[in-house]
C-alpha cells in the first residue's frame, strides 16, 4: 500500500505539490491525469525517494520514504519506475539492459538473472532483441525494454511517468498493450498518463492534478461520465 | 654519406633516450589519469564551489608552461628542501600533476555528457551511488572523453621533450647530443622524430580501435 499524507513540495519558489492526500491499494491501477506542472510527475518521482519533499510523508509499506532511517536503495527494489524518456543504457545490450539490476543489486548469479530477463522480455515481446543493442530498438520497443528492466526486479509498485508522451503516435499501442498486461496480472500501478481512453478502460480509479493539487479522484465512470470539479470538466472538454 | 658516420652504439643511444620518454610517459599518464579521474569525480561531486580550491591548484599546473615548473619545483626540492631527488622522479612527479590537471578537465567533461535522466533510471533500479558510477557512468563516459584522453596521452608524449632541463636525458635530449659530435642536425632530427611517430602512432591507432570498438550503440 502507498499512503501519501499531506505532502508538501517545492522546486526553490515553486510550489509544486500543495498537500496531496492519497492513498493506492495493493492491486489497484490509478491513472494520473493533468495539464503539465500540475505536479503529477513529481509525485512519482517522490514516491520512490529521486525527490526529497518539503512536508509530509509517504509510506510504502508502512515505510517512511523520506525518513533518514530508510534504506533508499533497498526500498526502490520494490517500486518499479518507467520514463517518458526512455533511459535505455546504451552500453549494454538488451538482455544485459535487463540483468544489470538483478546481477548487482540483488547479487544474482548470471544464469538466473538471465533466465528472469528472459521471462520478462518475452512477456513485453521482446525475446528475439535479447542481444541487440538498445540504439537499433524502436522508441517503442526501447520502452518496453525499460518496462521488462524494471519488472526484472519483481516489484511490488510499478510507476509510469507519461511512458508513451515521447513516442510515435503508432508505436504508443504496443506500450499500452504491455500496461494493459500488467495491470491484468494485479500489479499495483500509479500511471501518469494523457491516454485518456486508457484512464478510461484499465484503471480502478482517476485522479485529476491541477496546479499542484489533486481535484478530483474517482472511479473512471464517474469520472468521465459527471466530473464534480470545475477544472475536471474544463480539462476533459478541452482534450475531447 | 652522412650515414656512415653513425655508428650502431649512436642509435643505441637513441633507443635509450627514446626508453627515458616512453617511461616519462607511461608513468605521468598512467599516475596522472588516476588523479585525474579522482579530481575530476571530486569536482563534480562537490560542485563549483567546494571544488573551488581543487581547481584553482589545477589551473596553475595547466596554466604554467611546463619548463617553468619542471625547473621551479627542480629547485625547490633541491636547493630549498635540500632533498636528494633524482631528475627522473621530479619529472614523473610534475608531468603526473600536468597529465592530471587536464585529465580531470576530460573526466568531468565525460560525466557532465552522461543523461541525468540515464542516472535517475539507473538509480531508480536501486543501483546504490557507486554501482551507477562504476556500471553506468564511467563507461559512458569513457565513450565520450577517449578522443581527449589520447590526445592528452599524445600531447604529454611530446612535452616530456622537456625533462631534459632537470638532467633526463630523453629522446629529443639523446638526439641533440648526437648533432653537436656528429653534425648532421637534419638527418639526426627525422630519426629523432621518426622514434617520436613510432611511440605515438600504436597510441593513436588504439584510441582509433577502442572508438570503433565502442561504436554498436
Amino acid at each position: 500500500m502507498i499512503e501519501i499524507k499531506d505532502v508538501y513540495k517545492s522546486f526553490g519558489a515553486l510550489e509544486v505539490l500543495k498537500g496531496i492526500n492519497l492513498t493506492v491499494k495493493n492491486g489497484e491501477v490509478l491513472s494520473v491525469i493533468g495539464g503539465s506542472g500540475s505536479g503529477k510527475s513529481t509525485l512519482l518521482t517522490c514516491i520512490n525517494g529521486l525527490e526529497p519533499i518539503n512536508s509530509g510523508t509517504i509510506l510504502v509499506d508502512g515505510t517512511e520514504v523520506h525518513a533518514k532511517s530508510t534504506d533508499l536503495n533497498k526500498l526502490r527494489r520494490k517500486i518499479g519506475i518507467v520514463f517518458q524518456q526512455f533511459n535505455a543504457f546504451p552500453h549494454l545490450t538488451v538482455l544485459e539492459n535487463v540483468t544489470l539490476a538483478p546481477r548487482k543489486v540483488l547479487g544474482m548469479g548470471k544464469a538466473e538473472a538471465e533466465e528472469i530477463a528472459m521471462k520478462q522480455l518475452t512477456a513485453v515481446g521482446l525475446a528475439e532483441k535479447a542481444a541487440v543493442y538498445p540504439g537499433r530498438l524502436s522508441g517503442g520497443q526501447q520502452q518496453r525494454m525499460s518496462i521488462a528492466r524494471a519488472l526484472a526486479m519483481s516489484p511490488d509498485y510499478m510507476l509510469f511517468d507519461e511512458v508513451t508522451s515521447a513516442l510515435d503516435p503508432q508505436l504508443v499501442g504496443e506500450v499500452l498493450d504491455t500496461l494493459k498486461m500488467l495491470a491484468d496480472k494485479g500489479m499495483t500501478m500509479i500511471c501518469v498518463t494523457h491516454e485518456m481512453s486508457f484512464a478510461r478502460d484499465v484503471s480502478d480509479r482517476v485522479a485529476f492534478f491541477h496546479k499542484g493539487i489533486m481535484a478530483e479522484i474517482a472511479p473512471p465512470a464517474e469520472f468521465f461520465g459527471a466530473p464534480q470539479h470545475p477544472e475536471t470538466q474544463a480539462f476533459l472538454s478541452n482534450i475531447r | 654519406m652522412f650515414n656512415t658516420s653513425m655508428s650502431f652504439e649512436d642509435v643505441m643511444f637513441l633507443a635509450q633516450g627514446a626508453w627515458i620518454t616512453i617511461l616519462v610517459t607511461i608513468i605521468s599518464v598512467f599516475l596522472g589519469t588516476i588523479f585525474g579521474i579522482f579530481f575530476g569525480v571530486l569536482r563534480y561531486q562537490v560542485g563549483p564551489w567546494w571544488g573551488a580550491p581543487v581547481t584553482f591548484v589545477l589551473d596553475i599546473f595547466r596554466s604554467i608552461p611546463l619548463l617553468i615548473q619542471l625547473v621551479l619545483v627542480n629547485a625547490f626540492l633541491g636547493i630549498v628542501l635540500r632533498l636528494q631527488i633524482s631528475g627522473f622522479t621530479v619529472a614523473c612527479g610534475v608531468l603526473t600533476f600536468y597529465t592530471a590537471a587536464y585529465c580531470s578537465e576530460i573526466v568531468r567533461g565525460g560525466i557532465e555528457a552522461v543523461p541525468f535522466t540515464t542516472r535517475r533510471a539507473a538509480r531508480s533500479l536501486g543501483l546504490n551511488w557507486f554501482q551507477d558510477m562504476r556500471y553506468i557512468v564511467a563507461p559512458l563516459a569513457t565513450r565520450v572523453a577517449l578522443p581527449s584522453w589520447i590526445g592528452l596521452a599524445l600531447g604529454v608524449m611530446k612535452d616530456s621533450a622537456l625533462v631534459y632541463v632537470v638532467q633526463v636525458t630523453e629522446l629529443l635530449k639523446s638526439t641533440q647530443i648526437l648533432i653537436t659530435r656528429l653534425q648532421e642536425p637534419l638527418f639526426l632530427l627525422t630519426i629523432g622524430g621518426l622514434f617520436y611517430f613510432l611511440i605515438s602512432f600504436p597510441i593513436a591507432r588504439l584510441g582509433g580501435y577502442l572508438e570503433k570498438r565502442w561504436s554498436n550503440d
